[in-house]
């Protein structure tokens, strides 16, 4: 619903946000990242440039990871956004937020939220099999190829997440981490059902 | 950024009907689809509407066969779906890596492939409103020319820009055989997309041959039937999510140890992406040998006019050249 204001338009949008329905009216120009930070107080996504360079802002819209500076909240209007508030709490972390605690992925934690979140979509675009920059050339031509997530796969997919204090080393064994234990619970649970 | 008002476009034919009526009213109006590009630039200011015509919920995002075994991919499929799809990898591997090998997952997950093609042809100054630049404001003079000319073109540059074209996906679509479909008010045009992009002449404000209310609708790669051995090299200051310094996509069709037939495409050397048709000459029907292709490369280059602050680019041409050939 667009209302016109004395030059300023603004709109009403509806977005779950991390499992909660909201309705917020804001001005047309408003990003994802503003409307998050300003308007409902979820602050976990952090402005670190503001041009899609840091990576600091990263949510997942519908499961996929984008910059929210650079995503218009008005056309996002009915899907769903999730932020690090989102994957778990301080009581209850999810396991690859306890991995980044464990493996002490971070120093000054601004970048750390925005890394969560796009490790953990990350982690589900290797699963699913995506190619990426540093996939060998015939495994990228061959969809049915395996595809290891190895530590060099994990760095060029988390290239995106700029860390200024320069965590990067414990970042991927976070990661590294959490993938092992994700494919041993999945190896688990098929070895029950079978 | 200026106030502008926001509308979500339902079909291919509502977004047209709202563009041309901002501009019968005299409103600008732009197409906002990953926004990626669009977004940043309203925001810096370099860029002004009235009008955001929301494009991005149009129903264009398939990648679907065409009869002769090549492959039609909607304009809104995002950069990150098309670089995974089985069929754009089996037949067309050049333009899943090229795709792969820009920005970042996140801005692959946003971006979309006709965003990627009309992204702005630019240059650090561009993006920065407080210096002169002939792209932004026409006649306030180039800050590069004289400038932090790292990434200057190569070929074809002007006196008014030097600016190369930063797309990754569009040096694969120029090694191919790409026909761009765009909607506009007297109907779809079928652009060769050799003719999409221009060189800058006295005008670098105007990227591509496009009208402002056109609209891209598709992107048809027909072939060559040999871009199954293709390849795509990015040289670039770190290993990973930065603009080229200069690229390759080459396609190889070698029988008995000769080149029956061969595609190059080079990026960061012009204001369009480049078909490097001097050194594709060169090639076919010779040997299918390192010197042949480094000859070749020579060849091409020569039309290039290196300037005092571009002095390593042309040699770097040849080693992502090279390692297509080896990989
Ligand atoms: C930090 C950063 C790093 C990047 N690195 C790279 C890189 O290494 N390699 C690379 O190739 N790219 C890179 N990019 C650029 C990125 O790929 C482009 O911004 C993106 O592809 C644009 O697509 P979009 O859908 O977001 O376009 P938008 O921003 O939505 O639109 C761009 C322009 O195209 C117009 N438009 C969009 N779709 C259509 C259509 N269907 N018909 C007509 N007009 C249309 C818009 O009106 C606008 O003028 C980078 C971007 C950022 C922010
Ligand atoms: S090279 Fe082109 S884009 Fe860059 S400052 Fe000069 S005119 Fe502007
Ligand atoms: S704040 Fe969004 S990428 Fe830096
Ligand atoms: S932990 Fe400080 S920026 Fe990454």
């Amino acid at each position: 619903m667009e209302h016109d204001t004395g030059g300023v338009s603004t709109l009403s949008t509806k977005i779950v946000v991390n499992g909660t329905p909201q309705e917020l009216t804001h001005d047309v120009r408003t990003t994802l990242l503003d409307a998050l930070r300003d308007h409902l107080g979820v602050t976990s996504a952090k402005k670190g440039c503001d041009h899609g360079q840091c990576g600091a802002c990263t949510v997942l819209v519908d499961g996929r990871r984008v910059v929210s500076c650079l995503s218009l909240t008005a056309s996002l209007d009915g899907t769903e956004v999730v932020t690090a508030e989102g994957l778990g709490s301080p009581e209850d972390l999810s396991d690859l937020q306890q991995a980044f605690v464990d493996r002490d992925g971070l120093q000054c934690g601004y970048c750390t939220p925005g890394q969560v979140c796009s490790a953990q979509a990350m982690l589900a675009e290797a699963a699913a099999g995506m190619p990426s920059h540093v996939t060998d050339p015939s495994a990228l031509a061959d969809p049915d190829a395996a595809l290891e997530l190895s530590d060099a796969e994990i760095r060029e997919r988390m290239s995106g997440n700029l860390c200024r204090c320069g965590a990067y080393v414990n970042i991927v064994a976070a990661i590294r981490d959490t993938a092992a234990q994700r494919a041993a619970a999945t190896g688990a649970s098929e070895e029950e059902t079978s | 950024m200026r106030p502008f008002t926001y509308e979500r476009a339902r079909s291919v034919a509502d977004a047209l009907r709202r563009t041309v009526g901002a501009t019968d009213d005299g409103a600008s109006a732009a197409y906002l689809a990953g926004g990626t590009n669009l977004i940043d630039h309203l925001r810096l200011g370099i860029r002004e509407t009235d009008r955001l015509i929301d494009v991005s919920h149009l129903d264009l995002t398939e990648v679907t066969e065409l009869e002769d075994g090549g492959l039609r991919v909607g304009a809104l499929a995002r950069n990150a779906d098309v670089a995974a799809h089985p069929l754009v990898r089996r037949r067309f591997p050049v333009v899943s890596a090229a795709m792969l090998a820009g920005a970042s997952g996140q801005l692959r997950n946003m971006a979309t492939m006709g965003g990627n093609l009309l992204q702005r042809t630019r240059c650090v100054y561009f993006q920065d409103p407080s210096t002169p630049c002939n792209k932004r404001e026409p006649g306030s003079g180039c800050s590069a020319i004289e400038g932090l000319g790292t990434y200057n073109a190569l070929i074809g540059a002007s006196d008014a820009c030097v600016a190369v074209h930063p797309s990754d996906l569009c040096v694969a679509l120029a090694a191919l055989d790409v026909t761009v479909v765009v909607e506009g008010p007297l109907g779809e045009r079928r652009i060769d997309f050799a003719d999409l992009h221009r060189l800058p002449g006295d005008h670098p404000e105007q990227d591509t041959t496009l009208d402002r209310s056109e609209l891209i609708t598709t992107i048809e790669i027909a072939g060559p039937g040999f871009a199954g051995h293709s390849r795509y090299r990015k040289l670039r200051e770190r290993a990973s999510y930065a603009f080229a310094t200069v690229s390759v996509a080459a396609a190889l069709d070698v029988q008995d140890g000769r080149v029956a037939d061969v595609r190059l495409g080079l990026g960061g050397v012009a204001h369009r992406p480049h078909r490097a048709r001097r050194a594709e000459d060169a090639l076919r029907g010779g040997p299918a040998t390192h010197e042949a292709y480094a000859a070749a490369i020579a060849a091409e280059l020569e039309q290039a006019r290196p300037v005092p602050t571009t002095p390593t680019r042309c040699s770097s041409c040849s080693a992502p050249s090279r390692r297509c050939w080896t990989r």
